[in-house]
């Protein structure tokens, strides 16, 4: 499917009685990478998974205001957030294969497990999910006789965007994707992200912001609830306008 | 200074010692007795086994020889009519649970499981005899099954959902992310991933109800013939051992040991056949 932008307006969201997320309205521009940074706790994650509606899987929580994803209301009345998800892939901070599943089966979940039993095409899907996450070549021999689980981390991680990808979504969520991963696969996911982006409308939420200066062509950068200031990479790590984004970058807190 | 450090290796090596003697003692008192009580029962069971055992129904109170196969067969048929009132109401309540359960409701199966757990099996037996016998006027094979079926459901529930909340929060969410409904999430990903503990919580269950006596006494009631019928009463290898222990005769105390090292043999065969079968699917590092 094409990629589509994602326009938010006034998004609100609660856990219980906390406000996590006060009246964000943002424009993310499709078939590129926009990163969010910000301090723990500052409703990075949250802000993502409203966008594929993961928030409200948690207990007690509330959403308010729009998100589009091109012309689709993602909160709009009997939208169903199981079809907004198919749309919208999510890659976990934490790798998060499925333990008893090979690894094909692994990336052909999303599909088999919606219905989807063509054979000849779920290989294809597969083989081409597992190349566009840089995954193919080292795994190729072992599709259905080794569990996901027996990969090594990073392995695993791009397992888990081969997952994503099988799905054909139009935007793909990454919530800390390398934050679990040694420097060296952490490499691997982000000249990933760079190829992703050519295709796909890729938001990464980062703690790393040399990560986002080198994936990113837009960042965002949050505080407590808030977004502070969004705008090219290069000119929030250069001339950002808000005194509290230079402190954060440059170290002061945060 | 060099005294003081050989005095503390000292103390924990002591502590070490006794630490280890202790849980070493605690190993063979759980132990010991399970092997005495196998060791016996295939001493005393080995010498009656034979053909006939397994091919004929008993014979005559006095005469020697005959089998038990009623009461396996009666055993055998009991225990799959169980299985299949206790395993899916088990599992299902077990997988509500964990997944809709963190609410009043919830709490609300979670006590009744508990207390079902600790309810006699034998007034379970009467329950199954208002239940069932009562209503069809006669003792059957069903009226059994319904009062073993019943005495799985807890153990199973409350296992099943132990095991599936031990399914990490993550992968839940790695399905759901992909666009896999709530339902299909919990079929195909969650309860396959905890399978091997729902097949554990189905043996445990299975086994303990399989040498179950009481419930049995006045709902399958015990056969000299071979009913293959739900509606009639049936023999079963509990009541047959129980009936044959009860009996000054040298004869019926060797039938009923043999009986017992049956019913011990069918219960293993079970768990090792079913171990097999849930194992056979798993692949390579699965975890």
């Amino acid at each position: 499917m094409e990629a589509a932008g994602i326009h938010v307006k006034d998004l609100n969201a609660w856990f219980g009685a906390t406000q996590a997320l006060h009246s964000i309205s943002m424009e993310i521009p499709a078939k590129h990478a926009t990163a969010i940074i910000g301090p723990s706790g500052c409703g990075k994650s949250t802000f993502v998974r409203c966008l594929n509606r993961m928030h409200e899987t948690l207990p007690q929580t509330r959403v308010e205001g729009t998100v589009a994803i091109g012309d689709l209301d993602v909160y709009g009345k009997g939208v169903s957030p199981v079809w907004i998800r198919r749309r919208v892939g999510m890659v976990f901070q934490k790798p998060n294969p499925f333990p008893t599943m090979s690894i094909y089966d692994n990336v052909a979940a999303g599909l088999k497990l919606n219905g989807f039993r063509n054979r000849r095409e779920l290989d294809i899907v597969v083989e081409r999910s597992l190349r566009k996450a840089a995954l193919w070549d080292e795994v190729k021999n072992d599709l259905k006789k080794k569990s996901g689980a027996s990969l090594s981390g990073g392995q695993q991680q791009r397992l888990c965007i081969a997952r994503a990808l099988a799905v054909e979504p139009e935007v793909l969520l990454m919530d800390e994707p390398a934050s679990a991963l040694d420097p060296i696969s952490t490499a691997k996911v982000e000249d990933l992200i760079f190829e992703l982006k050519k295709q796909y409308t890729v938001v990464i939420v980062t703690h790393n912001m040399q990560q986002a200066a080198r994936v990113a062509d837009f960042t965002a950068f949050f505080l407590m609830g808030n977004m502070v200031e969004l705008d090219k990479t290069q000119i929030i790590f250069t001339k950002p306008s808000d005194k509290r984004t230079e402190d954060y970058i440059t170290g002061r807190f945060g | 200074m060099l005294n003081s450090s050989q005095n503390i290796a000292l103390h924990r090596r002591l502590t070490n010692g006794l630490a280890l003697g202790l849980i070493t003692m605690a190993m063979l008192i759980v132990t010991v007795p399970l092997f005495l009580i196998l060791g016996t029962v295939i001493s005393r069971g080995v010498s009656g086994l034979n053909w006939a055992f397994f091919t004929q129904i008993p014979k005559p109170i006095g005469e020697v020889g005959g089998g038990m196969v009623n009461a396996i067969a009666g055993s055998v048929m009991l225990l799959a009519v169980a299985s299949l009132i206790g395993v899916p109401l088990g599992v299902g309540a077990g997988v509500y649970l964990a997944e809709y359960g963190r609410n009043k409701w919830g709490n609300i199966v979670r006590f009744t499981a508990d207390v079902l757990n600790g309810v006699p099996s034998i007034v379970i037996g009467l329950t199954a005899y208002a239940l069932v016998v009562v209503v069809q006027k006669h003792f059957s094979l069903l009226a059994g099954s319904v009062a073993l079926g019943i005495m799985m459901i807890p153990t199973i529930c409350r296992t099943t959902e132990e095991v599936l909340l031990l399914v990490p929060q993550s992968i839940r969410e790695a399905a759901l992310g992909l666009g896999i409904p709530k339902w299909r999430t919990i079929l195909s990903v969650v309860v396959r991933t905890a399978s091997s503990g729902i097949v554990t919580s189905i043996m445990l269950a299975f086994a303990r109800i399989a040498g179950e006596t009481a419930p049995l006494m006045f709902t399958a009631l015990g056969n000299q013939y071979w009913s293959k019928s739900l509606n009639q009463p049936t023999a079963a290898l509990p009541l047959q051992i129980f009936a044959y222990a009860v009996m000054p005769y040298d004869e019926a105390h060797r039938q009923a040991w043999t009986g017992a090292l049956v019913l011990i043999g069918l219960i293993m065969l079970t768990v090792i056949v079913f171990r097999f079968i849930s194992s056979r699917g798993a692949i390579k590092g699965a975890s």
